[in-house]
């Protein structure tokens, strides 16, 4: 599978004011293993041009925000099959707030529909349910998603793209480790 | 001239062909083209118009096929398959407390069941105790929630274990599981070599696809290999791993990467033993398989038929077993849970019944069907019970298990099993290279070809190359209402109290002990197994077993990845 030309992407999925590219951080917090949707959705908002940032398997909420925080994303989507997204959901939105970066969370995997409307209600901006295509959520993420405008005058020069690789360098760190 | 047993030359046959593709077939593809320029499976293999002898040019069926019970079990692994006995109807199941799964499993025994399947709760999965920050909210919710041997006491209660055998779904925490069900039994004066059951206990596919792990991969083995040897001297009767490419399937993978994968990881398990000098004929005919049964119908099938005919290879010319039932693989076989849609769900009770049609033809010994409401949560007793009957009509109105092997012979389900043995082998023999499997997980191999397939399949979906009725194609406006099962809240707090309730009870000086012990032997390369049966039985719970265990052999993360 090829990926998209970066230079196509960049040019669609940059800010149309700022020309920043959005950073995005998909999580996948709890404890299961179901990373199948969570690498897709990775992949395919990475060919719409955006950094996207995946955090690796069985998140707590806490480690989620720390990423987000340390990447300094312009949103956070989660992903969660394993039933508990009624106590993840809300724990990241309060851990976000908390930090003094309300940045917008959003999320997708199966989540009954009587709950949506909670989870709404608890501020998360989007809940994505089983057989939506990748190319909703990127449509959802351009309309809705903008770049953390008050901080953009001060927020350092973003790289412009990722390097040939497609991956940024993780200083040396293999992508898993032991202890 | 090269001739078939009727006469026929091959040079007129193809003759013959031609002429029918000029004359008959061009005319009439001029006036209706196919619907498609390219017919392939679901896993993407290129189908042809029409399989005739000529695919089978060179095939012998003795090598091939042989008969039903003899190598290389193309045909099935035993010689009277369905005839003799129907395949076992094995629904796994768990939820809530031990009590409350407790309740169903007594209920199903008392219904005719004579197996018992258990799922476990997520924080058991990972070895976490209930009262792990971490376990927050999973407690209990998606199978039944164990945290010491009282739990697993009442989870057995009133249950003979010298008359039931039992399935347990369980991998990273594998060996904890198995010595809490032997202290029950000791417990209950079941003699051990009478205790039948089996254990997911396939760690290697965790990394590939489940991702439910504790340690790295090669500590991870260390306890398998441990578990293998014990069960080989003490328990048996006992199926020590079911190597599963259920998981690596539903994580994305085509056929063909389930079958190489999950007959890698086989081989793996059994290269660990033989190097650790176990006798291959001694542990393999314990060895079990778990495929998925997805939906393009004969790509299944074929898969089946393919992977007994790999494996027999494999036992008798690579490790050299004696011994035919070292050489024979079993499976259980599940429908593809990744198919099912919460769009109109109760399709999915059609879907399921064409995969567990092709379960049945491609030989499981044994099948799970899926409920049509499992993607949307635990189902209920009533969508349980429609999974059931739909392996009861195949068993006993659909006439299908009345003769063996019914496609053996076809042109095309032939040259579909050879094709995917082919391309099985083919990445078997790239796992080799990279110096087995536990190398190429290290490299990422199978979890790149993964990612890969499944990335390309969402693709086909969204260019409705691929269709799924209900999602991409047919679609209806709003939601379907179905009930699921709830899981009430009252679990977890319960949950957590009775645990807290044991650690005050316990003999706190024989608990520290035993992890000592454990320790002990994990450092200096003692059989874990027997300080591991001490250890729960001084009730320590799973995850102060598997943190003890953490300080010899480490963790495995996944870090993050910048795309």
């Amino acid at each position: 599978m090829k990926k998209k030309p970066t230079s196509e992407a960049t040019e669609i999925s940059s800010h149309p004011a700022t020309g920043t590219r959005l950073r995005l951080l998909v999580g996948k917090v709890g404890l299961d293993g179901h990373d199948r949707g969570a690498k897709i959705i990775a992949r395919a908002l990475r060919d719409a041009g955006f950094e996207v940032i995946y955090t690796g398997l069985h998140q707590t909420p806490e480690m989620v925000v720390a990423t987000a925080l340390q990447e300094d994303v312009d949103a956070v989507s989660l992903s969660i099959l394993s039933g508990a997204h009624n106590t993840l959901f809300p724990r990241v939105i309060e851990l976000l707030k908390k930090a003094g970066v309300p940045v917008p969370v959003f999320g997708g995997g199966i989540i009954p529909e009587e709950d949506i409307a909670h989870l709404r209600k608890a501020g998360v901006r989007a809940v994505f349910t089983p057989g939506t295509s990748t190319q909703e959520v990127i449509e959802w993420v351009k309309t809705h998603i903008r770049p953390r405008s008050s901080e953009i005058a001060s927020r350092p020069a973003r790289r412009s793209g990722p390097p040939a690789s497609g991956r940024r360098p993780t200083s040396g760190r293999r992508k898993t480790a032991r202890r | 001239m090269k001739q078939d047993r009727t006469g026929t030359s091959v040079l007129t046959r193809r003759r013959a062909r031609r002429e029918w593709e000029d004359e008959v077939l061009n005319p009439a593809l001029k006036k209706t083209p196919e619907r498609m320029g390219e017919f392939t499976t679901l896993s993407g293999i290129p189908v042809e118009r029409l399989a005739t002898q000529e695919n089978l040019e060179g095939w012998s069926p003795d090598e091939k096929l042989s008969l039903p019970g003899e190598y290389p079990f193309t045909r099935g692994p035993h010689p009277t398959m369905y005839r003799g006995r129907l395949w076992t109807m094995r629904q796994f199941s768990g939820f809530g407390t031990a009590r409350d799964t407790n309740r169903r499993y007594r209920y199903l025994l008392d219904h005719g069941q004579t197996g018992l399947s258990v799922a476990f709760d997520m924080p058991t999965l990972m070895g976490l105790d209930s009262d792990d920050p971490r376990s927050e909210g999973e407690v209990g919710r998606e199978g039944v929630a164990i945290d010491t041997l009282a739990d697993m006491e009442t989870l057995f209660h009133e249950i003979p274990l010298s008359s039931v055998s039992t399935s347990m779904t369980i991998n990273a925490p594998a060996a904890v599981l198995l010595a809490m069900y032997l202290a029950v039994a000791r417990k209950q004066g079941v003699p051990w070599p009478e205790v039948r059951g089996t254990i997911q206990n396939d760690i290697l596919k965790e990394y590939i696809a489940q991702k439910e792990w504790i340690y790295p991969p090669r500590p991870s083995l260390r306890i398998i290999v441990d578990m293998i040897a014990f069960c080989t001297q003490q328990v048996p009767l006992w199926n020590t791993v079911s190597i599963s490419g259920y998981h690596i399937r539903e994580a994305g993978s085509t056929a063909a990467q389930e079958l190489a994968f999950t007959l890698a990881d086989g081989i793996g398990y059994v290269q660990a033993c033989v190097e650790a000098g176990q006798d291959v004929d001694a542990f393999a005919p314990r060895l079990s398989f778990f495929f998925n049964a997805h939906s393009d119908f004969f790509e299944e099938i074929a898969k089946f038929r393919a992977a007994r005919r790999i494996w027999a290879k494999v036992m008798r010319d690579r490790f050299h077993a004696k011994d035919p039932r070292s050489w024979m693989l079993r499976t259980h076989a599940q429908t593809a849970g990744c198919s099912l849609t919460a769009q109109q769900p109760h399709n999915n009770i059609v879907r399921v019944a064409l995969q567990a049609l092709s379960a049945v033809l491609g030989g499981t010994q044994s099948l799970h069907t899926n409920s049509m409401d499992e993607t949307l949560g635990l189902p209920t007793e009533q969508s349980v019970t429609i999974a059931l009957r739909t392996q009861q009509i195949l068993a006993e109105e659909s006439g299908v298990a009345s003769t063996i092997d019914p496609l053996g012979g076809s042109y095309f389900v032939e040259s579909l099993t050879d094709t995917l043995e082919k391309e099985a082998l083919s990445l078997i023999d790239a796992i080799d290279r990279m110096g087995g499997i536990v190398a190429s997980i290290e490299q990422g191999f199978p979890q790149r070809e993964i990612a890969e397939a499944s990335f390309r399949y969402q693709q086909q979906l969204e260019r409705e190359e691929k269709i799924m009725v209900g999602v991409n194609r047919y679609r209806e406006g709003g939601e379907a209402r179905i009930e699921v099962l709830k899981i009430p809240a009252s679990v977890e707090p319960t949950q957590i109290r009775q645990l807290k309730q044991v650690r005050k009870q316990r003999d706190s000086a024989a608990h520290r002990r035993a992890l000592d012990e454990l320790l002990r032997c994990a450092t200096e390369g003692d059989n874990l197994m027997p300080a591991m049966v001490r250890a729960v039985e001084a009730y320590a719970s799973v995850g102060e077993i598997c943190t003890t265990l953490k300080a010899p052999f480490g963790e495995y993360r996944e870090e993050k990845t910048y795309f």
